[in-house]
Order: C-alpha cells, then structure tokens, then sequence
C-alpha cells in the first residue's frame, strides 16, 4: 500500500499552505486533489486580496496560487491531481479513485500517518419556479466558465445575492464583457463589503436590496427573470414585481462547509450560522477531535481563502509537531503568530461574529475531549 | 440610507469624518481621496505609500486616515488599493477645470486625448471629460488609473467612465 506521513485532502488555499509547512518542517507530503489542478477557488480569483504584507495581500489570488504550487514543488510535495477520496477507514487508510483518462480510472489504497482534510465549500441553492431552466446557476459555476475555461455564459446576468462571491463574481463578469441586470439582496442592506458594491454601482450596475427572485421565465432557457420585495417576513410585497431581461441568474446565496471527509472521518461537529452551518471542532493546532485528523479552511467554517491560508499553516505545522518533525517551543511561539495573523483577518465588518463562532468550535473540542477521558 | 443599503457613497459620509480633502488643499494640486468607510482587515494603502501620509495602524481594520498636507498626490496607493477605493483629485490647473484619476480594470474602448462621458458614484451621466491619462505598467498589476479632465464642479463628483446600459 502507498504511505503518506501527512496525507492532504484537497488542494485549495488551505491543503496548499498545509502541505508547505508540514513539508517545510520535514515531513512527507502528499496532497489528494478532485480537480485537473490544485488550487481550489484561488484558480478563479482574480481580484485583488485584503489583508496586510503578512496576508498576501493586493496581490491577486491567481498570483498567489502560482507561489503555493511553487513552493510545494520546491518542497517535494506530491499532487495527485484528477484524484477522488472515495473513503477514509479505520486506521487512517484513505481510498483514492484516480481519473487516468475519460473512460478509464484505478483505485489507490494510501495509509496515512496523519490527515488534514481541506475540501473546502459547496454553494447554496435558491429555489423558485423555474429554476431548473438552463441558464440558472451558481456563481461559482459562472466565474469557473469565466475565468477557467473562458467561456462567457451569458450576455446579461442576474446576481441573486449582494455577499463576496455575488460582489466578485458579477465584477468579473463585467470585466469580461457581460452587463449585470442587476444584484438582488434579501436582505434589507449590501451583505459583501461595500468597496466591492460601489465598483459596481459606479459602473451603473442597480443593486435592489430586500427583494428577492420570484421566478424565471423562458421556453428552452432563461429569458427573464422577476423579481419582487420582500416584507420582514419574508413573503413577497404584492405589485412590487419587476421584470428583467437576462440570459443567466446567477446564484451567490452563500455557501456551506463541505464536511463530508470529516464525517467519515468521525469528527465532532458545531453549528454556527456565521460559519455556515455544521463545520468540525478543532483544537488552536487545528486538529479535530480525532487523532491525528486535522481541518481547515472552509471545510471548518466559511471564509475567505487569506484565512484558509492562515488555518492551513496551522494544521501543517500542527500535523509536523504530532510527527515530532518540530520542537514544542518552536512549535508553540509559531501556533501563536499564526493566530495572530489569523486574528489581525478576523476584525472589522463581519470579524467579531466569526471570533465568537471560532471560540465556540475551540469550546466544542475541549468539552469533547473532556467527556471522552471520563468515558 | 447609507451606502451600505445601495452601495453608493454620499459625499458628506466622507466629509463629515474628515476623509475628504478641503477645497484648498484640492486647488494647490493632485491628492488623494480613499473612498474606504467601512472597517475591513486591509492596509496595503498605508504600507504602500512612500510619503507615509496614510495611517491604518496596528489594527488593520481600521479606516484609512490620509494626511492630505503630506500627500502629493502620487497614485501609488491607487493601484495597491485591493477595493479599488482610492481617487486622485486635482483642482489646480485653472478656475474651470480640474481632474479626477481613478483604478480601471475594465477593457479600455478610450485612449488618451479622446472624449468621453464620466459618470458619477452612481454610474449616472454626469458631464463630458476628456482622457488627460493613462497609467499602465508593470506596477500597476493590472490595474490602470485613468484621469479625466472634468469641469472643475464635477470633480467631487466624476468617479469612472460612463457605461451605456441596455434599455
């Protein structure tokens, strides 16, 4: 059976900056990767990051994607890119089902020392008549058209929702050639942050806040789409309809933690809204409430991937000092400005809520852990 | 209203702190303006400007404070700004005419010396302006900065090119 020492699943911002500490500390690494490439959401980025010098920040995440890979390669980290974890069983061996062509794959057993599971977020669905028309989407599904294959889906896009994905993703589009129709937001006020709103609203682009998308009209595909306001509780203001002309109605209504592995694996779950909803417990070395498993990213809460990059260096660092690759004072001093840049990410618009809701995880693990020793 | 209801920045949001330059200080020649009111954990303005006129501070979530006396003006911090949030204002060169520079990333059907439409926070028409410049390079990453020469009155107000819309 093929061995890993730190065995990586997924290749996003997270399982990247994992894999470079825990190889940069000495240890083996091998990253399992669904897609063609790693690099996870850092692939279609191609805005401009926050952030301070210590974040990347101002450079654009398909820049900072280049580094990571880089420096993996550097570091002797194996990818195995086209490759699917279809199962993680006792004794931490993981069942790799790896694409070879169209038509043909193989099966790899991998034992593993260590697991750090990165496999990152799924995108909402919003349902409404109509929605099973060609044309209707995910924004997510619309910027890797975009900015992957370079294909433009449509020449005049609807944005259902106003937070960072629907922000991003309908500037992109602008950018590449589309007019948005329009942004709609639920809510009674932009959810993103505003400087992403005001590129687009001095481009002309309407924002409606508090309406929704009440249906999509079209014979074989999407032609329009009406939208309505509203009331506090949540049912539709009578007469306030509008009728837009659209090609595609993009859905940015958020996303939720892709924890499927971490179930497997057997990990003990919180949830919290702020995070997206049920996301594993974690200890500050990021490692779940089964040995040796370690999370990060958005598998362990919705964020960006500047914090999934900070998290992932935890978990990297947290695999190598279990392994013994590093001393505990090193160890520690490092874990700790880890959390301060993790920190220095969550403050200002949005910040305290995903403190309060990261603590609650940290709260989790150790009364977790607590029970488990009087068990 | 605010701009976080519609995503439009009112100018007196921006005077009424002090993040907006006085009417004197625009008439001795180009400054900076970061359009920057909501507290996000970013501060690649401050570490990039080369006359420290900018103060964020240790925590990087706080507004943006440009010292408009020690900015010259420079544009350096326009294309490092990653919200694309940071206008160059310039009502020196005469009684009627002033200028506005702004990040651009979208492809240019301009050049420079053409006439254009400008438009406001908004995206509305507001008045024609000719294309004084436009900086892209190796710096830049990307991101040009276009300034438009505008009525000297519609400098407080021109933000980007005016983009038709379908219907």
């Amino acid at each position: 059976m093929k061995q890993a020492e730190v065995l990586i699943i997924g290749g996003g911002p997270a399982g990247l900056s994992a894999a470079i500490e825990a190889a940069k500390k000495g240890c083996q690494v091998t990253i399992v990767e669904a897609n063609r490439e790693a690099g996870g959401q850092l692939v279609k980025q191609t805005h401009k990051f926050f952030g301070s010098s210590q974040h990347h920040a101002g450079e654009r995440g398909i820049d900072i994607v280049k580094t990571l890979i880089r420096q993996c390669g550097e570091l002797g980290v194996e990818i195995m890119t086209d490759s699917v974890v279809a199962g993680i069983y006792d004794g931490k061996v993981i069942a790799v089902d790896h694409q070879l062509s169209l038509t043909e794959h193989e099966f790899i057993r991998i034992q593993a020392k260590k697991l750090i599971i990165s496999t990152g977020a799924s995108e909402n669905a919003v349902r409404f008549p109509g929605w099973t028309l060609p044309g209707v989407m995910g924004a997510g599904a619309v910027q890797t058209m975009c900015n992957v294959h370079h294909v433009l889906p449509g020449k005049k896009i609807l944005m259902i929702g106003s937070g960072s994905v629907g922000l991003i993703v309908s500037y992109q589009m602008m950018q590449a050639g589309a007019e948005i129709v329009g942004i709609i937001e639920a809510l009674p006020h932009i959810n993103g942050y505003a400087v992403h709103a005001s590129k687009l609203t001095r481009e002309g682009v309407p924002i409606y806040t508090g309406y929704t998308v009440k249906e999509a009209i079209g014979t074989d595909h999407v032609e329009k789409a009406v939208i309505a306001k509203v009331n506090p509780d949540w049912s539709l203001v009578p007469g306030s309809e509008i009728t837009l002309d659209t090609d595609i109605i993009a859905i940015g209504a958020g996303l939720k933690p892709l924890t499927g592995m971490a179930y497997m694996a057997g990990c003990d779950f919180v949830f919290d809204k702020a995070l997206g909803g049920w996301a594993p417990a974690h200890n500050k070395h990021m490692e779940s409430t089964v040995d040796g498993v370690f999370v990060c990213g958005d598998t362990t809460g919705l964020e960006e991937a500047s914090t999934a990059i900070e998290e992932g260096t935890l978990a990297g660092l947290g695999a190598a000092q279990s392994l013994g690759h590093v001393d505990e004072k090193t160890a520690e001093e490092e874990n700790a400005a880890g959390w301060k840049r993790l920190n220095a990410l969550r403050s200002g618009f949005k910040g305290e809520e995903r403190v309060i809701a990261k603590n609650k995880q940290l709260r989790e693990y150790e009364a977790y852990k607590g029970e488990e020793a009087r068990a | 209203m605010s701009f976080m209801d519609h995503g439009i920045i009112e100018l007196e949001e921006l005077t009424s702190i002090g993040h907006y330059p006085s009417e004197e200080r625009m008439r001795k020649g180009p400054v900076a303006v970061a359009e920057c009111l909501q507290k996000i954990p970013c501060n690649p303005c401050e570490s990039s400007c080369p006359f420290h006129a900018i103060t964020i501070g240790e925590d990087i979530s706080q507004l943006p404070c440009i010292d408009f006396e020690k900015c010259v003006g420079c544009s350096t911090c326009v294309t490092h700004c990653s919200g694309l949030a940071i206008f160059i204002l310039n009502k020196s060169y005469s009684d009627t005419v002033g200028s506005v520079g702004f990040p651009y990333e979208y492809l240019m059907n301009f050049k420079k010396g053409d006439r254009v439409k400008a438009a406001n926070r908004a995206g509305e028409y507001v008045c024609d302006a000719t294309v004084k410049n436009i900086v892209l390079n190796e710096k830049s990453d990307h991101t040009a900065i276009v300034t438009l020469e505008v009525p000297i009155d519609q400098v407080d107000e021109v933000r980007t090119v005016y983009r038709e819309r379908s219907k």
